[in-house]
């Protein structure tokens, strides 16, 4: 493949906060009808003047700090000037100089191997209201605004263009997701709450910007897209030109929205209804604020636990999961906790794409102590988990209803001694040589026992009774 | 019964042009409120002044019965004022004296609506005004020009016109104007009337429509400087929802003595250069002259940078200008048209139709001013001009307490003399924009007549100093120095 170069410019909203960015309007609307939550500050009426709410900024340095930046002296803000629908003023209230912060980086993991990912800059903009278009953006007849989002307080974090593949752009997207929701500045379930401009070009060839992509896939999937179709054109020997494109999530296509000679001069000028303010003063108290970050959790829980890197890599890939882990280790012995919650248990969540706020860790530590203790089967532990997520229940209750108490050796023993006699080939066979026969006894024993019966205990009996 | 009562009213002597203080006794003496309303608008509706865009009658009759029934408490108990349209008035057409704006009614009021209501203040109306305060006549209004009510044929000067007039006219003691460049003081000069821009951050700017934020200021309108420390009085102050508000205000009415004996007045010899009228002069020296008289001291100076204010002034005017009207675009409020096109024809015909030429031509400029390539050679070149302004200001303010120069060059010209000629226009600012670069506070009061037209005297204070400027202005007044 030709030398991909790829930047990201990620639209992170601070939905977390209670007020909107420059109002006091709510930032729960979510689940509420169009235009419900706007005052006049935020839908720009005439006269109105913005008033930065100064948590905002506090979560941006949060997050700046986070993502290891160097924090400015003092920021101010900018008008960035461009016509839309959705945007009420004619002009967004961004950054350009001075942004809050700058020169930062993420690790992120490709293949075990370890990358830098620069951050060229963190800034904070207001969210323009949201456009509804009927059918796609190319063909629609009409189009709705629901100016519920208007003078919502974005962050946008800017990378230097050190990814090299659509796969590293989704990985380093992840791991800033991770660290976000580590910081309880942004909730990624709700609809916007993360979107994406992704710059693409290959083998040194003409820049394209995708933009506005809302989902975490998207990106990838986009750069995919532009990256066979950029090598289609060149091979057809046709130039790439420079670009704005939009993707089209439904049908997984970039189309053209304006080339370099549309591209619009957005005469960026001081916001004069602000002013410049000290954010360095703030860096300290922050500072003490921020919580334990993904990658120091990771080192943190192979040391004191003992449990593997890979575990300890799956257990903090979610903040739920790794207090999850933490309280059922307190219980538990680290290594069968982690082994049960970051394979068996997560497993079951992806399966059914459920959080793991669907389980509580009190399940999890009967059901554990129950194999423990011997009185379950490895076996019988999923059960008891599935159960519970697809029926509910308690872990003790689904033991008696389903009858999963592990046999005992002896009653193993008749049932071995059963299934011996009603297949005498199978016994043949075995004594001919065939070892895969003791597979097939084996699992008439299993499917009698309904699974009760510990397999290495039964694997043992067969092969004595056998003679071996 | 009503009929005879405001028959009583309109035979009180000199009710229109009564003082704040005068009107209060009248009401204290038991005069109804309601009569007084009633008076005032029939005056307006009878009037060829022109000066309202808007009247808010039935609002305002309702606020004076309620006044008349619980006592007209407050600095301004049911006193009349008239509000330039550029202030956001809930639930009164606001339309900046644009056409696009016609039909718009605010959901809100402006920071200082709230502070007058509070106060007991009775808003008559929406005072004309240039299109979104772009010009210096109130000739560019879409509603039609004003009158002077000195000479009917004249300007009011702009682009608070209709307020000015209204208080010279009888239509209202007091008023409020914004100024961006001029645009209370230029008509406090050809009216003939008491007008203050106050010091950048003074008065909270929350609801009044933008033309260019970094220099403008609400400032009020009387018959005396009296009243016009009063209106202050009620208008200043921090207002948390305005970035730009800084609390550093003073009791004025309270600062008002007959006394310049500690003043120092400074008289930067370039606003009186080339183009300033001949009369104009004489009557300005005779009001320095007159404070000398009564204790002050003067010495020339110069402000070095003078010529290149307007130059400055409307490179970043235009510059904001074309960033802050961006909004209307039709979609939410104002102008519609009567069939929907697609995004960027409706925005493209809405501005085309809303607009007037002046606005056009400022908004052109400023969005050129701010282009790619230019922005350096003429928005930030205009800022560091602009540093250099504010530095002189404040060196010559060091060793003076005001400044004293022409309001403006010349008394009001007539109306249709100067529209076709931007560029003369522009010129009339020259005395009136610097003080907006510099954010200094800055008042207009009459000093004296060219015939039978006014002319007005600038007194110009350091940052926050209103209580100087109004001092200064307070005691020339009383001094008797209009008379000539």
């Amino acid at each position: 493949m030709k030398d991909v170069i790829i930047g990201l410019e990620i639209h992170i909203q601070l939905n977390k906060l209670r007020s909107k960015l420059f109002c006091s309007c709510s930032t729960k609307y979510h689940d509420s009808e169009p235009d419900t939550h706007t005052c006049p500050v935020c839908l720009g009426l005439p006269g109105t003047l913005p008033v930065i709410n100064r948590k905002a900024v506090d979560s941006a340095i949060k997050v700046a700090l986070a993502l290891n930046c160097e924090i400015e002296e003092w920021t101010m803000f900018y008008r960035k000037n461009y016509y839309y629908p959705d945007l009420v003023k004619g002009f967004q209230i961004s950054q350009y100089d001075y942004p809050i912060a700058i020169d930062g980086k993420i690790n992120i993991e490709i293949e075990d191997v370890e990358r830098e990912i620069r951050i060229k800059r963190v800034h904070m903009e207001e969210d323009p209201g949201r456009l509804i278009h009927v059918g796609t953006i190319d063909r629609s007849r009409y189009s709705l605004i629901d100016y519920n989002r208007s003078g919502m307080a974005l962050l946008e974090v800017v990378t230097e263009p050190d990814l090299r593949t659509p796969k590293e752009a989704r990985i380093f997207l992840n791991k800033l997701k991770n660290i976000l929701e580590y910081l309880d500045v942004f909730d990624s379930s709700l609809e916007g709450s993360l979107r994406s401009d992704a710059n693409i070009s290959l083998a040194g060839g003409a820049r394209a910007e995708i933009k506005n992509i809302s989902s975490y896939k998207g990106v990838e999937k986009a750069l995919l897209f532009e990256i066979v179709r950029q090598n289609n054109l060149v091979r057809r020997g046709v130039k790439v030109v420079q670009e704005t494109r939009h993707f089209d999530e439904a049908r997984g296509v970039t189309i053209s929205l304006r080339t370099k000679e549309g591209e619009e001069d957005y005469r960026y000028f001081p916001e004069q209804d602000l002013v410049p303010f000290t954010i360095l003063d703030r860096v300290d108290d922050i500072k003490k604020t921020l919580p334990e970050l993904p990658d120091a959790k990771r080192k943190r829980f192979v040391l004191k636990y003992g449990i593997s890197d890979n575990h300890a890599k799956v257990l903090i890939s979610e903040l739920g999961l790794a207090n999850f882990f933490e309280i059922v280790a307190t219980e538990l012995d680290a290594k069968l906790s982690a082994t049960w919650i970051a394979d068996v248990l997560k497993g079951e969540l992806n399966y059914r794409d459920l959080d793991i706020s669907a389980f509580s860790p009190d399940h999890i530590i009967q059901i554990l102590q129950m194999l423990e203790k011997d009185k379950i089967t490895e076996n019988g532990a999923v059960q008891i988990i599935r159960t519970i997520m697809d029926e509910g229940g308690k872990p003790s209750e689904i033991v008696d209803r389903k009858g999963l108490l592990k046999i005992e050796t002896d009653a193993s023993e008749n049932i071995v001694l059963l299934v011996l006699e009603e297949n005498p080939a199978a016994v043949q066979d075995y004594l001919g040589g065939k070892e895969e026969s003791l597979h097939y006894l084996m699992g008439q024993v299993m499917k009698k026992t309904r699974g009760r019966a510990d397999p290495n205990t039964v694997s043992e009996l067969l092969k004595k009774k056998l003679g071996c | 019964m009503r009929q005879r009562k405001r028959g009583d009213i309109s035979r009180v002597p000199g009710l229109f042009s009564m003082n704040i203080n005068g009107m209060r006794e009248l009401f204290n003496s038991g005069n109804s409120v309601e009569e007084t309303i009633h008076s005032t608008f029939d005056k307006i509706e009878r009037s060829k002044l022109n000066a309202f865009i808007t009247l808010s009658k039935e609002i305002a009759l309702e606020e004076a019965r309620i006044l008349d029934k619980n006592g007209a408490k407050g600095m301004l108990g049911g006193i009349p004022i008239g509000i330039k349209d550029s202030i956001s008035t809930k639930g009164i057409q606001t339309t900046c004296g644009s056409k696009i704006l016609e039909g718009y009614v605010p959901p809100y009021d402006a920071h200082v609506i709230e502070r007058l209501k509070l106060e007991g203040a009775i808003i008559i109306g929406k005072t004309n005004m240039d299109e979104f305060a772009m010009g210096t006549s109130t000739e560019t209004s879409y509603f039609g020009p004003t009158r002077n009510p000195w000479d009917l044929k004249r300007v009011p000067g702009g682009s608070s016109g209709g307020s000015a007039a209204a208080v010279a006219g009888g239509e209202a003691p007091i008023a409020l104007g914004s100024d961006t460049g001029g645009s209370v003081r230029c008509p406090a000069s050809f009216c003939g009337v008491v007008g203050l821009k106050p010091t950048y951050g003074l008065v909270s700017r929350y609801g009044l429509i933008a033309y260019a934020n970094s220099l403008e200021q609400i400032g009020p309108f009387a018959r005396n400087v009296k009243d016009v420390a009063l209106l202050l009085d009620v208008i200043a102050g921090y207002d948390s929802k305005d970035s730009t508000s800084i609390n550093e205000k003073c009791e004025y009415l309270k600062a008002l003595r007959y006394d310049v004996s500690d003043v120092k007045i400074g008289v930067p010899k370039e606003y009186f250069g080339e183009g300033i009228d001949e009369d104009v002069e004489k009557a300005v020296w005779k009001g320095i002259k007159t404070l000398e008289d009564m204790g002050a001291s003067y010495t020339e100076i110069s402000l070095k940078h003078t010529k290149y204010s307007l130059a400055a002034y409307y490179i970043i005017a235009m510059s904001e200008a074309s960033s802050n009207l961006a909004r209307f675009d039709g979609l939410r409020y104002g102008l519609r048209l009567e069939k929907d096109k697609d995004w960027h024809n409706t925005f493209s015909e809405i501005k085309a139709q809303g607009f007037g030429e002046e606005v056009k031509r400022r908004i052109l400029l400023g969005t050129y001013a701010l282009s790619a390539g230019y922005y350096g050679k003429y928005y930030l070149k205009a800022l560091k001009v602009r540093t250099l302004i504010k530095r002189d200001f404040e060196s010559a303010l060091k060793d003076t307490s005001v400044l004293i120069t022409p309001t403006m060059p010349f008394p009001a010209f007539k109306i249709g003399e100067k529209i076709g000629d931007p560029l003369a226009l522009y010129l009339a600012d020259v005395n009136t924009v610097p003080i907006n670069l510099a954010g200094v506070p800055s008042i207009s009061v009459p000093c004296g007549f060219s015939g039978k037209l006014p002319i007005g005297m600038q007194i110009i204070g350091r940052h926050f100093d209103e209580a100087t400027v109004l001092r200064t202005a307070y005691a020339f007044e009383q001094g008797g120095g209009c008379d000539t």
